[in-house]
């Protein structure tokens, strides 16, 4: 028992990831975390979207489940698992089961390298972003057996431009993140890293995130990654393989009910993953906002007192609106709900003030706090862009992604190793066409 | 470069290798056996996928993860986009096997039988192929390749890289002159 | 403390050399193309297989840098994707002017 216990505390005093560590404890607290987490953030996802979908196009969104629909998604889930689970007569069984879980396993075990934080992380891999989008492109093989499995048109339609779609926007991004690994090399003993944690360390060694370094160079990289991702993701405005209007619902019309919201989960999660690879490639991980503007110890203070801020700004909102509330008595047991809503947000708030908890949340804050950033525009996209058509949507990725990453991959190259360039190239080039311009004189 | 870890072999190799192979072993035989086309093809994925476990096993990360983003994530989605274009009704009633399998079958067995005699065979007292303990070596996998491939000293392999892009070119374009109506 | 459960080379062998065998049965035995073609692609596996476990038993011998075998193994995963490019192509093609995916109808040498 006590050895037991011992093996437990070792891990704190590590400075390294529980995986890293070989703690096994510690991994499955973090799994467990890291799952429940992104459950919570799932949910939140879908009662985000409508509301903010539903701002934008000046509607109220779902008000009735709860105070503001806080409530809808967990009613949508029970809808979902109380549904009548179908399979299609002429369905292939065994693939139709298995379809929407390898979906979701491939959207879920992305999470393992996902870096939180210096050592908030499952586990720290020397391949850690060849392993994020390998196991990510595993996700569309879940796609192609769904739609093949349902033996329906719509589906099959849409798995084949899911799987084209994502099989050409992998090579685009994939250029994107070479160059952003190239800049992880620019140091003393110039070599790069893979690891998701490594990426962020170089980022931090070098003073700089990697979305402003090589202006523009960082920044168009950035963009191709930010466009692919959403293809990848299968979101508008390229959401063809689910796209409502010509395929119903795509490579998932023929699912209902707990499968199909394996599905839902999936999708959600696969763009938490992308932007999480984007946050740590190009935005600088868990680490806070101007590192080297606003440093030293007064600002480290400053902003690391900004979680709890932000949590109680949260309750503040939610306590706005209570006040807003209809003062009808039918409305008072959902008044007293967003006051309590508000009440534990602000809770949260005031416990993330205290030291020890201010600490250890920062890093993960930030990281957070950047995921939100990338979810809020995914849901701008959708509720602004309009659906591209499909050979338009070939065209941007093969036409106008591939070779821009391809010029961009060169041009970093180029400019990384700009001394050796100009002194071994460009200067002897430029002597011997002198040379040669003099001969002719 | 870290002790902590090095000290730390990792648990239970045996269960894993075991286990692991067994996957391999009955994705490869689904793999040979099933009528229907995307079912061997999600057979062999699962074999790669168990591969890939084992090339962490053997500590090469770097090839597990090609492996992984190449093989399931790249190869095996053509293959099943192509099973899909020339998906035909019929192929699922017809004979599944040519009628040479006996011969093949012979032939097959022919060659594990060199393999046993082969892996079992002793010169001098001692087996051909060595029982080398896969003992850990804590180092940078994917940097090591790198310097192997690219590195302007050491790159043994810089040559060959190379030719595997002219490969890769030639296939790019043998690809779209076969499978392309009118070029 | 395991010598007698430990994995050796020798395991990843005969192991790779199974994989081999199937993936050589098929080949011989199938008719679907497709198929015939996920048969290399065992083999190719297998391949691999042996190539990373003695890169294994190498870098035991040579120090962690002996990394040969595992870079032959990359070469090997290129190899077959170029393979399966051309394959499939091929096999695309076939389909087209035949109407039919098995091999044993393919015995004129010629269109």
């Amino acid at each position: 028992m006590h050895a037991l216990v011992q093996y437990i505390e070792s891990y704190l005093s590590s400075d390294k990831t529980p995986g890293t560590a070989g703690n096994w404890f510690w991994a499955t607290v973090y799994v467990l975390l890291v799952f429940v987490g992104l459950s919570i953030a799932v949910i939140a996802m879908n009662w985000l979207e409508r509301k903010i979908l539903a701002h934008m196009q000046v509607r109220l969104g779902p008000m009735r489940v709860g105070p503001h629909g806080l409530l809808q998604p967990i009613a949508d889930a029970l809808k979902l698992l109380l549904k009548e689970d179908i399979i299609p007569d002429g369905a292939d069984k065994v693939v139709f089961w298995i379809a929407p879980f390898i979906v979701v396993l491939a959207a879920f075990t992305v999470f393992v390298v996902v870096p939180f934080g210096p050592t908030h992380a499952i586990t720290d891999m020397n391949i850690g972003i060849l392993f994020m989008l390998g196991v990510s492109s595993l996700s569309v093989l879940g796609i192609v057996t769904a739609g093949w499995a349902s033996n329906s048109h719509y589906p099959l339609i849409g798995a084949l431009r899911s799987s084209a779609q994502m099989v050409s926007y992998e090579v685009a991004m994939g250029l994107a993140v070479v160059s952003a690994i190239l800049m992880t090399s620019l140091n003393e003993s110039s070599t790069g890293t893979l690891s998701m944690i490594g990426i962020v360390e170089a980022q931090k060694a070098q003073g700089e995130w990697f979305l402003f370094k090589f202006f523009p160079l960082g920044i168009i990289a950035f963009a191709i990654f930010a466009i692919a991702m959403v293809a990848e993701t299968n979101r508008a405005p390229f959401d063809l393989p689910e796209a409502e209007s010509e395929l119903t619902a795509g490579f998932h019309t023929e699912y209902s009910g707990f499968r199909w919201s394996l599905f839902f989960l999936a999708e959600y999660s696969a763009m938490i993953a992308v932007s999480s690879i984007a946050v740590t490639l190009w935005l600088g991980g868990w680490l806070r906002p101007f590192p080297n503007l606003l440093h030293g110890t007064t600002w480290d203070l400053a902003f690391s007192f900004i979680p709890g801020i932000a949590f109680l700004l949260l309750g503040a909102m939610c306590f706005y609106n209570t006040a807003r509330m209809p003062k009808h008595p039918l409305f008072k047991i959902q008044t007293i709900g967003l006051a309590g809503f508000g009440a534990v947000l602000a809770l949260i708030g005031l416990v993330m003030f205290l030291p020890p908890v201010r600490e250890r949340v920062g890093d993960i804050f930030w990281f957070s706090a950047k995921v939100a950033g990338f979810m809020y525009l995914y849901i701008w996209y959708r509720g602004t862009f309009p659906r591209y058509r499909f050979d338009q949507l070939m065209k941007v990725g093969w036409k106008v992604l591939l070779p821009t990453g391809l010029a961009l991959l060169i041009c970093t190259a180029l400019w990384a190793m700009r001394s050796e360039v100009w002194t071994q190239v460009v200067v002897p080039v430029g002597m011997g066409f002198a040379d040669f311009v003099r001969r002719l004189l | 470069m870290n002790p902590q870890i090095a000290g730390n072999p990792p648990v239970a190799t045996p269960y894993f290798f075991y286990g692991l192979a067994a996957i391999m072993i009955i994705g490869g035989i689904l793999v040979i056996t099933r009528k229907n086309a995307v079912h061997s093809a999600l057979a062999l994925i699962t074999t790669l996928l168990a591969q890939a476990a084992l090339y962490l096993m053997l500590y090469a990360p770097f090839v597990a993860g090609v492996q992984i983003i190449l093989y399931a994530g790249g190869i095996m989605v053509l293959f099943l986009f192509v099973i899909m274009l020339i998906s035909i009704e019929r192929a699922e009633k017809e004979r599944q096997f040519n009628k040479q399998w006996l011969v093949g079958i012979a032939a097959a067995a022919a060659l594990g039988g060199l393999f046993i005699t082969v892996y079992t065979a002793t010169t001098k007292g001692r087996v051909l192929f060595p029982e080398g303990r896969t003992s850990y070596v804590d180092m940078q996998n994917t940097q090591g390749i790198a310097n192997l491939l690219f590195d302007q000293h050491g790159g043994t392999y810089m040559f060959a890289f190379e030719i595997a892009s002219l490969l890769l070119l030639v296939a790019i374009i043998g690809a779209v002159v076969m499978a392309k109506k009118r070029i | 403390m395991h010598a007698m459960t430990d994995i050796s080379t020798l395991h990843y062998l005969v192991l790779g050399a199974a994989l081999f065998l199937l993936g050589v049965i098929g080949v011989l035995t199938r008719r679907n193309v497709v198929i015939v073609l996920m048969s290399i692609e065992l083999i190719l596996n297998a391949v691999n297989l042996n190539l990373v476990a003695f890169s294994r038993y190498w870098q035991s011998i040579h120090g962690p840098s002996a990394l040969h075998g595992q870079v032959f193994a990359i070469f090997v995963i290129t190899d077959a994707a170029a393979e399966a490019a051309v394959g499939l192509g091929i096999l695309i093609a076939f389909f087209r002017n035949k109407e039919t995916v098995n091999v044993d109808e393919v015995n004129l040498l010629k269109w």
